[in-house]
């Protein structure tokens, strides 16, 4: 098999809509990921840094709400935090409409998928206060600008971001021997969880050839990574440990730690053999199969070493390959894959979905893609969303993807399409027989749609 | 919508009609001899957000409780000793029955961090504080595995997310009531033509239907299907199912061949207006075990309901008239297999020094002990087994005899 226009926009993009031309070839799949950023002017989603005011407000308030003169003060602190927090959520509901948004008028649909992956690649979650709503924030600033550049780029953006430094305790690591512990003699320690994620998760993999010893001593030449709600990342020299520290064979650091010592492992990291194998059977298995074909790894590889990681390339190469194109055992789409891709073939519009309103982006969307398994605030782990199909067709997640289907669709647009049309438009030419006989023999229009929706020929990429 | 008792008869009708192939299907796995896994059932409910016992159960005859709850709710005695919150009053006439007990200044090993997240996690992996993070499953499914002839149904994971409680490499069932779909007869056919050809789609589909079918007690989900139904299901989701459709549902389970269910309640983290927020939270738990007490009939004489959580909360009402994080609180045992009503506890005091570092009360015994204990006569499991595979590096101690 090789490039088709429809599968292309179903595998690599954000499914089929019945207004938006597919991509015509991978040149111009590539030309759209490698252009400017439309969809995302169009439809923004603040970046961390335009967050970051709001995290100190929410400070200096539990300052107050902790520390308050009077009960009177305190309690009105922890009045005006509840108000706050319940504005962020609001707001945060509206964000994830935006970025569901996007999805369903995207001409650049493999951008948002991109996104997606590597946003789950680099998973950081919040917890507590308002943390968790920061979570597009930082995929808008640590992930997006970075989906088509340097692998070396997005793991130093993502990884030495403050949503990650706090969700992996990376703040909590001080040297043993660094200026903080001799001088005020405090009870200091490595943290090991950022560093251990790093090369477990974000670069070298679990099978990577790294042992404990290497665990320490990324953990020692992570010492000093930090941030503070006002300026973001941080670097704190007087919790560094003095190098130099051995990693992989290599030496990093000096006596006077500098952070320049880390981005040096992390570029060192980013462009290790091991990394190029992890990222490229992580990609494959993502957006083509479970079981990858192998041949299509290795080029992805090879593209990924000789390149330095230059992630415009190694998505060039797997999309050239007939493999990304087979029929085989086809992909199940992950719960917002799902909705998004419905969104798209229902050609939903901005003022159908109600960013403004918390209550019905709920209903709608989120508490959905909570029953559905995917709760987006909420990643199970530093792992991030499982790859496997049966994780997400258990009997109470398809229940709920089925009840979504059947009832969402009116909700969102009031004016259902004709079943057997929309079945046209969100299939193409992979319709099947029984999709189509079910949509033109449906009771209500909800249930033709939410049929087609429900059938594996969508739920499948 | 009347209940209709869910036979294996039932799902076979139900499948033929379907005309599908459940091969794949744990619920019509053929049952193995029901006798093999014992008669008892027990009932785990992780009560999520750290419980504050000292409401719960305010030591009302301990001198030094007024100075620290100078605003406590007006408890009623329950022992003499300890009185019990009046959101608990429903379970009174259990006490009374001798199928109420409690367990108190008790906690996981988790100490000093005190965040949610890990005291949960080492709740549910029933391991030592020394492989925090490290463990992958749940102390239930390693009880599981060493049950004789225990299946895919044995063990019901209930509720929408993953429990780790319940994870490991013993097969378990999975279903949240709140999942429920209400389909026409006629969407329902063609359904099953659409996934006919995919049998990860249509097995799964299959017993969406019949689980959804089989839950009762979903308030909205039972009248006419519509979309409005649908999506109030939806709306309701967010919250979580009612605790009552989650111990019907269970209930339900139990009294076929269901050994073990297990779900989770949240709403006990109560950092502030605590007299608001605990009421609601212990009523949804009251609900859930008096639901489970009228619903599982016969069979609630051999069943065990136990409430842990991950930890208690300072001894101190704070500033905004709720409670922090804190370290030992209290355990909630019901049920016909209990030997009898009391308070389990080796109190600790309340005076500043008795105070684990003088903000929480002091934990006087590991709450796995006390589920050991009660584990090692309703499912015969070795004391060895239990310290070692169950809750791995536990000394169980003395008998508390919590059941009869």
């Amino acid at each position: 098999m090789s490039f088709d226009p429809e599968r292309a926009e179903i595998r690599f993009g954000c499914g089929l809509s019945p207004r938006i031309a597919p991509p015509v070839s991978v040149d111009d799949m590539m030309a759209r990921l490698t252009g400017p950023d439309r969809i995302a002017a169009a439809l923004p989603i603040p970046d961390y840094d335009a967050y970051r005011p709001r995290m100190s407000e929410v400070h200096a308030i539990k300052k107050v709400q902790k520390n308050g003169r009077t009960e009177d003060e305190r309690q009105a602190a922890y009045k005006t935090y509840i108000k706050l927090r319940r504005k962020t959520r609001a707001d945060a509901a509206g964000w994830m409409g935006q970025m569901m948004l996007r999805r369903a008028l995207t001409e650049d649909g493999l951008r948002e998928r991109l996104v997606s992956f590597w946003a789950d690649h680099f998973t950081a979650r919040g917890n507590g206060r308002i943390w968790p709503q920061g979570q597009l924030p930082y995929i808008e600033q640590a992930i997006r600008p970075h989906v088509s550049g340097r692998f070396g780029d997005m793991l130093r953006a993502a990884a030495l971001h403050p949503l990650m430094v706090k969700y992996l305790d990376q703040s909590k690591s001080i040297g043993p021997n660094s200026a903080v512990a001799r001088k005020q003699g405090k009870r200091a320690g490595l943290n090991e969880n950022l560093a251990r994620e790093m090369l477990e998760l974000h670069t070298l993999g679990v099978e990577g050839p790294y042992e404990q010893a290497d665990v320490q001593a990324l953990a020692r030449i992570l010492t000093g990574v930090t941030f503070k709600l006002k300026h973001g990342f941080v670097y704190a020299k007087k919790q560094a440990e003095p190098g130099p520290h051995v990693l992989l064979g290599h030496r990093f650091g000096a006596k006077k730690p500098k952070l320049k010592h880390i981005h040096d492992a992390l570029d060192m990291l980013a462009t290790h053999p091991a990394t190029a194998g992890h990222i490229a059977h992580k990609m494959a298995v993502h957006f083509v199969s479970d079981t990858p074909d192998p041949g299509m790894v290795a080029d992805m590889t090879v593209a990924f070493s000789a390149t330095n990681g230059d992630l415009a390339a190694v998505t060039r190469v797997m999309l050239e390959h007939p493999a990304a194109w087979a029929d085989g055992p086809r992909n199940v789409k992950r719960p917002i894959d799902f909705i998004g891709s419905a969104m798209r073939a229902l050609d939903v519009v901005p003022r159908q979905v109600p960013t403004k309103k918390p209550k019905d982006m709920r209903a709608l969307i989120l508490a959905p893609l909570t029953l559905m398994g995917q709760p987006l605030e909420a990643p199970p782990g530093p792992d991030g969303w499982p790859e496997s199909d049966a994780d997400w067709i258990t009997p109470q997640r398809l229940a709920a993807r089925l009840q979504w289907a059947m009832a969402a669709p009116y909700r969102l647009t009031k004016v259902l399409p004709r079943p057997e049309d929309f079945a046209r438009a969100a299939l193409g030419g992979t319709l099947p027989e029984p999709v189509r006989f079910a949509a033109a023999s449906a009771e209500t229009r909800a249930e033709g749609i939410g049929l087609v929706l429900a059938s594996p020929a969508f739920q499948r990429v | 919508m009347p209940i209709k008792p869910l036979s294996r008869r039932h799902f076979l009708t139900r499948s033929a009609a379907l005309g599908c192939s459940l091969a794949a299907s744990p619920l019509i796995t053929p049952v193995t001899f029901a006798s093999a896994r014992g008669e008892g059932r027990l009932v785990v409910i992780v009560l999520r957000g750290g419980l504050d016992g000292l409401d719960l159960l305010p030591p009302m005859g301990d001198g030094n409780l007024a100075a620290l709850r100078p605003d406590l709710d007006p408890a009623t005695d329950l022992t003499g000793f300890f009185g019990l919150h009046p959101a608990m009053d429903p379970l009174r006439p259990l006490w009374a029955k001798g199928q109420l007990a409690f367990a108190h200044a008790v906690s996981t090993p988790y100490r000093d961090k005190r965040s949610h997240f890990d005291g949960q996690d080492l709740l549910e992996a029933g391991t030592g504080m020394e492989t925090l993070g490290q463990t992958d499953t749940g102390w239930l499914n390693r009880l599981l595995a060493q049950m004789p002839g225990s299946e895919a149904q044995t063990a019901y994971a209930i509720g929408r997310s993953d429990m780790l409680l319940m994870r490991g490499p013993a097969d378990v069932a999975n279903w949240s009531p709140d999942a429920a779909l209400t389909l026409s007869p006629q969407a329902e056919l063609l359904l099953e033509r659409v996934m006919h050809d995919d049998p990860l789609f249509r097995d799964a589909t299959s017993e969406a239907i019949m689980l959804s079918q089989s839950a009762i007690g979903l308030g909205a989900m039972q009248d006419e299907p519509g979309e409005s139904d649908m999506m109030s299901a939806m709306i309701a989701a967010k919250t979580g199912a009612r605790p009552d459709a989650i111990a019907s549902f269970a209930a339900q389970r139990l009294r076929e061949d269901t050994r073990i269910a297990a779900f989770s309640l949240s709403g006990f983290d109560t950092h502030a207006s605590q007299s608001r927020g605990l009421p609601k939270a212990l009523e949804r738990l009251t609900q859930a075990i008096t639901t489970l007490r009228t619903d599982l009939g016969p069979i609630w004489d051999k069943t065990t309901v136990v409430a842990v959580t991950e930890f208690g909360r300072t001894a101190r009402i704070n500033g905004t008239g709720g409670t922090d994080h804190g370290t030992a609180g209290a355990m909630i045992m019901a049920g016909g297999a209990l030997s009898r009503a009391q308070v389990v506890t080796d109190w600790p005091g309340l005076s500043e020094a008795d105070l684990y570092q003088r903000r929480d009360l002091r934990p006087t015994r590991d709450l796995r002990a006390h589920l050991a204990w009660m584990l090692r006569p309703m499912f015969g499991t070795e004391q060895s087994v239990l310290e070692r595979a169950v809750f791995p590096g536990l000394d169980m101690g003395p008998d508390p005899r919590l059941i009869a």
